[in-house]
């Protein structure tokens, strides 16, 4: 196998799109919101049950590919016991992480993203980024309590994510 | 401004004597390239296909040796330039079997022909409580425009169900076609599936009912011999780049008659005779749907592209596209998990398939370093993605230029996946 495809499925990510962690509804949850990609057609729905200002639980449920999977199934275990501003906090450097320019990648791999350092073989990839972000931007409406629902095609040019890497649909 | 002579399509070589696969593919500069370090399988043709040598030429020298505006100047290089556009005319004319060149009107593609017709045929004929009629089978160019039209004009757009194998239930087309459907747009080969339609069955159907029928033929002129005469259909559209031409072109056919009374779609130059503040006259067909300066180069493009794909034959190339499919088919199935999604009796050389524990965006990337070109999402078909409950397929769709080692490639990228996802 290339080493750039290596980079991007990494054991640790192969292994939580096989056996996804925190699969489940939460009936507790204080919020919830799906996050759709009409591209691809992955759907995530993400739960959260805040304590105070606390993350006391978070899981997912949903069909999506593998970096999509393992991304949801790696933010719910390194939620746990955040505050919502760490949260919002540890999203901004994973983003930083995925859509980093690949000669740079290194500089952005963060000691708090722990295992989602994992994700770092993804900005070789950009037509991938939306995989992995799209649990996060799902998360992040989950955070604010409304049952909304979240599009790739709506979130991603508001992050700049877009700038140069997404695509409009294709021919047919 | 005169229209070119009318010619009947030339007979074509025979099926019996196989393509030289070695030859056609020695035509394709491209085929010769790698990607990540693997020689290119291309089987991303129902996307768009690639060029022969001829038309990247006929390009080339247009721009080279005598470019200039058509239908305007005196001077020789427009003189030239408007010759080489209409034998285009000429050339798609031939390829349809219409039975004139004041039929074919050139367009940026498919797309944009289903929108003129529906802009114009459309909103002249369809007005409030009627209704207009797709298939399940249909690419979103060929619902858009058509769901558009609908909300202008308060009518309704139905669509008819397809069945397990992904071909159009006729009995369902009978039922919908009601004395309110002012017309059935319908396609010719589906994207998504492969499925060829019975189109001369459904326009004599629609036609028992008094129902203009348009043709998305964008999947079907790259594969099966067109013949909108024999067909019968009103209205046939295709793009340049999926037969192997430019992207940027596409023809549109419509019987005369009613081209004749439609209104023009866009307003601009080329498509008028006289103009004052007071009044316009249109110009006559083809050119009065045809407003600004054309895609010259598109034109020519094309034209040579036709003239490849007449020069191998579309029965020859059938042919090799149908042995193609039954090997692949043959091959794919022997996956374990593996569903071929599309299974009409009647289909064209796309393999639309899921296989279980392999997400198609994964399936895409590996074969991607396997040097492999496939489509993974919806292809533009939500509706046909939704009839059968899944979200996405992968899909490798095959040209004339594809072997059978390609497949084996394919097949054994596929077996890659499947030992790191499954």
């Amino acid at each position: 196998m290339s080493s750039e495809l290596r980079e991007l499925y990494q054991e640790v990510i192969l292994d939580h799109s096989k056996r996804p962690r925190n699969f489940r509804e939460l009936p507790a949850a204080t919020g919830r919101a799906e996050g759709y990609n009409p591209l691809c057609g992955d759907r995530a729905t993400v739960y959260v049950e805040l304590e105070g200002d606390r993350v006391k639980d978070v899981s997912f449920k949903g069909a999506g590919c593998s970096i999509s999977t393992a991304s949801a199934s790696m933010m719910t275990e390194a939620l746990k016991g955040k505050t919502r501003a760490e949260a919002d906090a540890l999203f901004d450097r994973f983003h930083r992480l995925i859509t980093s320019d690949p000669s740079r990648a290194a500089e952005n791999v963060a000691p708090e993203l722990g295992k989602l350092a994992a994700f770092s073989g993804v900005c070789e990839f950009p037509v991938r980024v939306k995989c992995a972000s799209l649990p996060w931007h799902t998360l992040r409406s989950a955070l604010e309590g409304e049952a909304t629902r979240v599009s790739t095609e709506e979130t991603e040019a508001s992050r700049g994510e877009a700038e140069g890497k997404t695509r409009p649909e294709g021919s047919s | 401004m005169s229209t070119s002579p009318d010619v009947r399509r030339e007979t074509r070589p025979s099926s019996t004597v196989a393509i030289d696969l070695a030859a056609v593919r020695r035509d394709f500069p491209i085929l010769s390239r790698q990607v990540h370090g693997r020689p290119l399988v291309y089987l991303d043709n129902a996307a768009s296909s690639q060029k022969p040598r001829s038309v990247i030429e006929a390009e080339r020298s247009l721009y080279e040796g005598y470019y200039a505006n058509v239908h305007r100047g005196v001077h020789s290089l427009s003189m030239e330039s408007t010759d080489a556009f209409e034998a285009g005319r000429v050339k798609a004319q031939a390829f349809l079997n219409a039975a004139s060149t004041r039929e074919i009107i050139f367009t940026r593609g498919t797309t944009e022909a289903i929108n003129l017709v529906a802009a114009t045929f459309g909103r002249s004929r369809v007005g409030a409580g009627d209704e207009v009629l797709v298939s399940g089978l249909e690419h979103h160019s060929n619902i858009v425009p058509w769901q558009m039209l609908c909300a202008e004009k308060g009518a309704r757009l139905r669509s008819v169900p397809i069945n397990d194998d992904g071909e159009v239930r006729l009995e369902e087309l009978e039922r919908l076609l009601t004395p309110r459907t002012r017309i059935l747009g319908m396609a010719h080969v589906s994207n998504a599936l492969g499925t060829i339609n019975p189109v001369a069955q459904i326009v004599e159907m629609a036609h028992a009912r008094r129902v203009p029928v348009l043709l998305d033929g964008a999947q079907a002129a790259p594969h099966v011999a067109v013949d909108v005469q024999s067909m019968g259909c009103d209205f046939y559209a295709f793009s340049g780049h999926k037969i192997y031409g430019p992207s940027g072109i596409g023809v549109l056919y419509g019987k005369a008659s009613l081209l004749e009374e439609m209104p023009p779609y866009q307003g601009g130059g080329d498509m008028i005779l006289s103009v004052s503040f007071e009044k316009t006259t249109y110009n006559e067909l083809p050119y009065k749907f045809e407003a600004g300066t054309p895609n010259i180069a598109g034109v020519v493009g094309l034209g040579a592209a036709l003239d490849w794909v007449t020069g191998i034959g579309l029965d020859r190339i059938a042919a090799h596209e149908h042995s193609l499919l039954e090997y692949g088919t043959r091959r794919l199935l022997e996956i374990p998990g593996l569903r071929i999604i599309g299974t009409a009796r009647e289909k064209a050389a796309v393999l639309s398939f899921v296989i279980d524990g392999v997400h198609p965006h994964d399936m895409g990337t590996v074969l991607d370093y396997e040097g492999v070109a496939v489509r993974t999402g919806h292809h533009c078909a939500q509706p046909v993605m939704e009839r059968f409950g899944v979200p996405a397929t992968t899909r490798a769709s095959l040209a004339v230029y594809n072997t059978k080692q390609e497949i084996d490639v394919l097949v054994a990228g596929i077996e890659k996946a499947r030992e790191m996802f499954v």
